[in-house]
């Protein structure tokens, strides 16, 4: 798909899991992803930060849902519409990343890479690494340490 | 790294272990032949593989430290010295075999200062020694070829340890355990048969041991032997993996039940009835597989004390208990640090120097107890000392020097909050720094630990008689019962320690005799058992509110009915399923700040479901849960001196509002107009069988004579009386500012509540309008009235408890400050008892007490019921100290009443 994926030589290469909400793609370096899978019977957990869609049994441990939309303040998925899950394990802890649809791996050179535009929203600026130039569109690349570090400044408010 | 070595690195620290604690326990008792056989066994054990391993430098240190234990062996003294020396030399082998871990090889270095200072030791001693050992022989049987046959010490150790290595190892002897300790004993003497005279060595210390506990030691090691538990070592992966599988196996279970229900006939019902119960059996034993007990994290503490006591100079003992309480691994893992910081903590500064413990009249030795125990749901352990306590005082002087709070505000703080503030960080009073704490680093990070698992830490302190820290470890990761409910489309766990009892609630229960809800200006109540009992919904819970919204339904459904502390709720839910055990699965960090929520777990049928959490439910209800627990998470607000009362506000006379203590409401009543009857000119109704007096609240109420009339009930045993009222309003909880009316004596005074002013009505006055002989207690009149004094600051409560005191059968005289109770106390000898607040401005009720005991003679024995706004667990302990017989809740009329007629019936027949 992509004349990166021909060229490149191995050594200076990353493989994205490419995933999509809405109209935009975004990247997961492969190696924070550990599994995708269809979420279901999601159990809310009332007074959560918004981003917490609730918690759900990945193959018998208890895991995190967070909503992608709901952390780059997008508007809700429609109801029924289809929803894929992206496993991420964080300081021990197991999160299901939710979003509209993955899409394949994609392995990309530092050329297409550039940082991430002064411009974009400080929402999205704070959570992504940088993009990467496709054809024909860009590929957002999230970091998936800042992604999960919401809240924490919330809960520390209230503790303090 | 092979696995040979993997599992000699496991193995081997495990033995470490046990040697340093057995080298302690060695040490105090020099003659336990046991230990001494136990201690030899595994480091030989060690060093044996280490040889085969090809590991030289761990071999030379254990073979030199085995050369120094085969000197005790022999029956050489035992000095503080030697063992410090062997214990320096466990913890060289435990940092190579951390580098062996680390790397695979052994690090290069040398450890001939070990051990030449071991070999210099061991042969040192031997002149040193053998006077000692010599008169001992010779007073028993063995003449004196011993002395002149032990100078060639090294030989003889070489070839004893040969005789040692061909007798049976430690591993026949965990094997076959009968036989090994008869040809353990036995080992040593065929070598001296066929080796040098040397040999005899062994043989002074055989009749030294018999001398002292006869000739058990043989018997003892055996028994030990066999004692020891057989175990496995499993990997922890394969125990969560093998816990997952389980949990899919019920859910594969759950789903063939289902199908089963389905099908009636279907021929597989009883197999599967046989399966469920497999796999319940299967579960229950893989989580068991995940707890420990907690001894495991104390092993190392003996040796720490130890050290400290020698590097301290002090003499320090620590007693353990109840170390086979079990806990979940991860819980132990987390505690381990805290728990040891905890004890090096109480070492150095809670235990005084062994002059002062000496000036200040306490044993010279020091102890610090240990102790674990299960204690609903949470597991508690408690590190006491016997030491000098905490310095309040300067602990005041530093909060309020390193700005921590206002220095009015520290004033007002206390003993209990002040204590905490040793949990800050770089907070430390001791007036030098030791190398061992003292720099003020350490309590923070401990209660940050614990506090990261749920846990709480709580101190109770005393000046000069010691300091208990408390850590309430809650059932995180433990196996817990409880209560499935749902609410609204969601299903719960509710802990079933937390639950009392469910009742059932319906709309049109009313007229059936069932239980219904009721309303209190929309506020839900439930009459339980003659109580009333505060309702919130679950559903309105998880929406963050203790309220119930205008317009929900709360008619019909399950009321659990929990406790919490002394506080008493019911959380309204709309089906409750069933009991199940669950595993108690940590919130996500992004959620632990949830207070509603313990927890989550997964079901059978694999659904995730949210714990309840009764402590944070209690908290949102607004009734601070009065544990030490909720105290603490309550922050530094101060609530002492100025409880909140709750009180019942009706509507009566001329549209005033009126208030009176929900407490002493029974219940509240609507009753048909037209059942009210005359009888000698005063308003009756039949009441549940009998006749009740009603009472209007005002002179200007006049009694209805159609519709409904509302009615306040108080009861007392087995009267009652109904207080007519125009209209109940609502129920409130408020911080009381009472202005005392003097003119009425159907007022205490008013008081402004939600904004309104509210005359608060004193039932001491109606009481014996509805029967004239209330007030006067005919029931106990034929007995002498036990004469009772009352201390109270608060004219209120000597006004509100004066009556009901009075109906109990007391002869009630009244003191407001602890002085005047003293006072009273030593000008009448007729006082049988005394009910005293504990929180009073100036001298507290424990002041009173402690001076009462103190007083000695009459005073000293005196039964004292104390009156608390809170009860945390330092109200109890120094309850008990003072021998106070019970601590009741300030609103709790019932409960003083119960602990009253309790201290009754052999106090007053001593005082009768």
């Amino acid at each position: 798909m992509q004349a990166a994926n021909a060229n490149a030589a191995p050594a200076d290469t990353t493989d994205y899991v490419t995933v999509f909400v809405g109209e935009t793609m975004f990247g997961l370096t492969i190696d924070r992803v550990h599994d995708v899978f269809v979420p279901a019977g999601i159990t809310p957990v009332p007074l959560a930060p918004k981003e917490i869609v609730g918690l759900l049994n990945l193959r018998g441990r208890v895991v995190t849902a967070l909503c992608l939309r709901r952390r780059l303040s997008l508007p809700e998925r429609e109801a029924g519409a289809a929803q894929m899950a992206i496993g991420l394990e964080q300081a021990g802890e197991t999160f299901a990343l939710i979003v509209d649809g993955v899409g394949e791996v994609l392995k990309l050179g530092a050329e297409t890479h550039e940082p991430v535009p002064i411009n974009l929203d400080p929402r999205w600026r704070d959570i992504s690494h940088g993009v990467h130039r496709l054809d024909g569109r860009l590929l957002v690349i999230l970091d998936v340490d800042a992604l999960l570090a919401f809240g924490d400044a919330k809960r520390d408010a209230k503790v303090a | 790294m092979d696995d040979l070595l993997r599992e000699f690195l496991v193995e081997s620290a495990e033995h470490l272990d046990t040697v340093d604690a057995e080298l302690v326990r060695f040490e105090q008792d020099p003659n336990n032949q046991q230990i001494l056989r136990n201690i030899f066994r595994l480091v030989h054990t060690i060093k044996g593989t280490c040889g085969f391993l090809g590991l030289p430098r761990l071999e030379a240190l254990a073979h030199a430290a085995e050369t120094l234990m085969g000197r005790f062996r022999d029956g050489y003294p035992v000095s503080g010295a030697s063992v410090t020396l062997i214990l320096a030399t466990l913890d060289r082998l435990k940092a190579i075999l951390g580098d062996l871990e680390a790397t695979g090889s052994e690090p290069a270095g040398s450890d001939d200062d070990l051990i030449g200072a071991l070999e210099k030791m061991a042969s040192d001693e031997t002149p040193a020694a053998a006077p000692a050992p010599a008169p001992a022989p010779a007073a028993i049987v063995l003449p004196p070829p011993v002395e002149r046959e032990l100078k060639p010490g090294e030989v003889s150790l070489d070839e004893l340890e040969r005789a040692f290595m061909e007798a049976p190892g430690p591993d026949d002897f965990s094997a076959e355990p009968p036989p090994a300790p008869v040809s353990y004993a036995p080992s040593v003497e065929p070598a001296p048969a066929f080796e040098m005279p040397a040999e005899e060595a062994p043989e002074p210390a055989a009749p030294r041991a018999a001398a002292a506990p006869s000739s058990a030691p043989a018997a003892e090691g055996g028994e030990g032997a066999i004692a020891k538990v057989q175990t496995i070592r499993v990997n922890v992966d394969t125990i969560e993996h093998l816990m997952t599988m389980v949990s899919e196996l019920v859910l594969t279970r759950n789903q063939l039940l289902e199908i089963a229900r389905r099908h009636e006939d279907s021929g597989y019902k009883v197999p599967l009835q046989r399966l469920s119960h497999v796999t319940a059996e299967l579960q229950e034993g893989v989580m068991k597989t995940r707890m420990q007990p907690i001894g495991n994290a104390w092993q190392k503490l003996p040796r720490v004390v130890r050290d400290l006591s020698a590097e301290l100079g002090k003499g320090i003992e620590l007693v353990m208990s109840g170390a086979e309480t079990e806990l979940d691994r991860q819980v132990l893992d987390v505690i381990k640090d805290p728990l040891t910081h905890m004890v090096r903590n109480s070492a150095d500064h809670g235990i005084e120097a062994t002059n002062e413990r000496i000036k200040a009249g306490k044993p010279a030795r020091g102890t610090i107890r240990l102790s674990a125990y299960h204690e609903g749901g949470t597991i508690t352990i408690e590190i006491a000392d016997d030491g000098k306590g905490l310095d309040l005082a300067a602990i005041r002087k530093k909060a309020v020097e390193r700005n921590l709070a206002p220095a009015a505000e520290v004033e007002k703080m206390t003993d209990a909050q002040v204590a905490k503030f040793i949990f800050h960080a770089g907070f430390s009073t001791a007036k030098a720094v030791t190398s061992v704490s003292g720099r003020g680093v350490g309590m923070d990070v401990v209660k940050t630990n614990i506090e990261t698992i749920g846990g709480v830490v709580d101190i109770a302190t005393e000046l000069g008689r010691g300091t208990t820290f408390t850590i309430k470890i809650p059932l995180t990761l433990a196996i817990v019962s409880a209560l499935i409910v749902k609410a609204g489309a969601q299903r719960y766990a509710v802990p079933q320690i937390a639950v009392l009892e469910l009742v059932r609630v319906d709309a049109k229960g009313a007229k059936e005799g069932a239980n219904a809800i009721e309303r209190i200006n929309g506020a839900p109540v439930l009459r339980l058992r003659e109580r009333l009992l505060p309702i919130v919904t679950l559903q309105g819970l998880m929406r963050g509110q203790a309220t119930v919204e205008e317009g929900e339904v709360v008619e019909s459904g399950f009321v659990v009915v929990a406790q919490v502390g002394r506080q008493r709720f019911g959380v309204l839910v709309d089906e409750v399923f069933h009991t199940e055990e669950i595993v108690v699965k940590p919130m996500s960090s992004k959620l632990r700040h949830i207070p509603l929520f313990a927890g989550n777990t997964i079901l059978g049928d694999g659904a995730v479901v949210l714990i309840v959490d009764p402590n944070g439910v209690a908290k949102l209800v607004g009734q601070s849960a009065q544990s030490g627990a909720v105290a603490e998470a309550e922050g530094e607000e101060i609530e002492a001196g100025d409880a909140k009362a709750t009180l019942l506000v009706f509507k009566g006379g001329s549209g005033g509002f009126k208030a009176v203590p929900l407490s002493l409401v029974t219940r509240l009543e609507e009753i048909d107009a037209a059942k009210i009857e005359w009888l000698g000119g005063r308003p009756l109704i039949q009441y549940r069988g009998r006749l009740m007096p009603l009472v209007p609240a005002d002179p200007t109420i006049a009694l209805r004579t159609e519709g409904n009339q509302a009615l306040v009930v108080f009861s007392d045993g087995d009267r009652a009386m109904g207080l007519v009222v125009d209209e109940i309003v609502d129920i409130v909880e408020e911080r009381l500012d009472i202005e005392i009316a003097a003119d009425r004596s159907d007022l205490i005074g008013s008081a402004v509540l939600r904004g309104r002013a509210t005359d608060i009505i004193n039932i001491a006055h109606f009481l014996p309008l509805a029967y004239d002989d209330w007030a006067r207690g005919p029931r106990k009149a034929a007995v002498k009235a036990p004469s009772l004094l009352l201390v109270d600051d608060s004219a209120f409560f000597r006004d509100m408890l004066t009556p009901v005191l009075k109906a109990a059968g007391y002869s009630v005289s009244v003191a407001a400050s602890a002085d005047e109770a003293l006072k009273a106390l030593l000008s009448n000898a007729g006082i049988d008892l005394v009910v005293s607040d504990l929180d009073m401005p100036g001298r507290s009720g424990f002041d009173l007490v402690g001076a009462m005991r103190k007083a000695g003679g009459r005073l000293a024995e005196m039964p004292v019921v104390a009156l608390t706004g809170t009860v945390g667990p330092e109200a109890i302990e120094q309850a008990r100290k003072l021998a106070i017989s019970d601590l009741v809740a300030k609103f709790d009329r019932s409960g003083l009443l119960a602990a009253l007629a309790e201290i009754g019936e052999p106090g007053l027949a001593r005082a009768a």
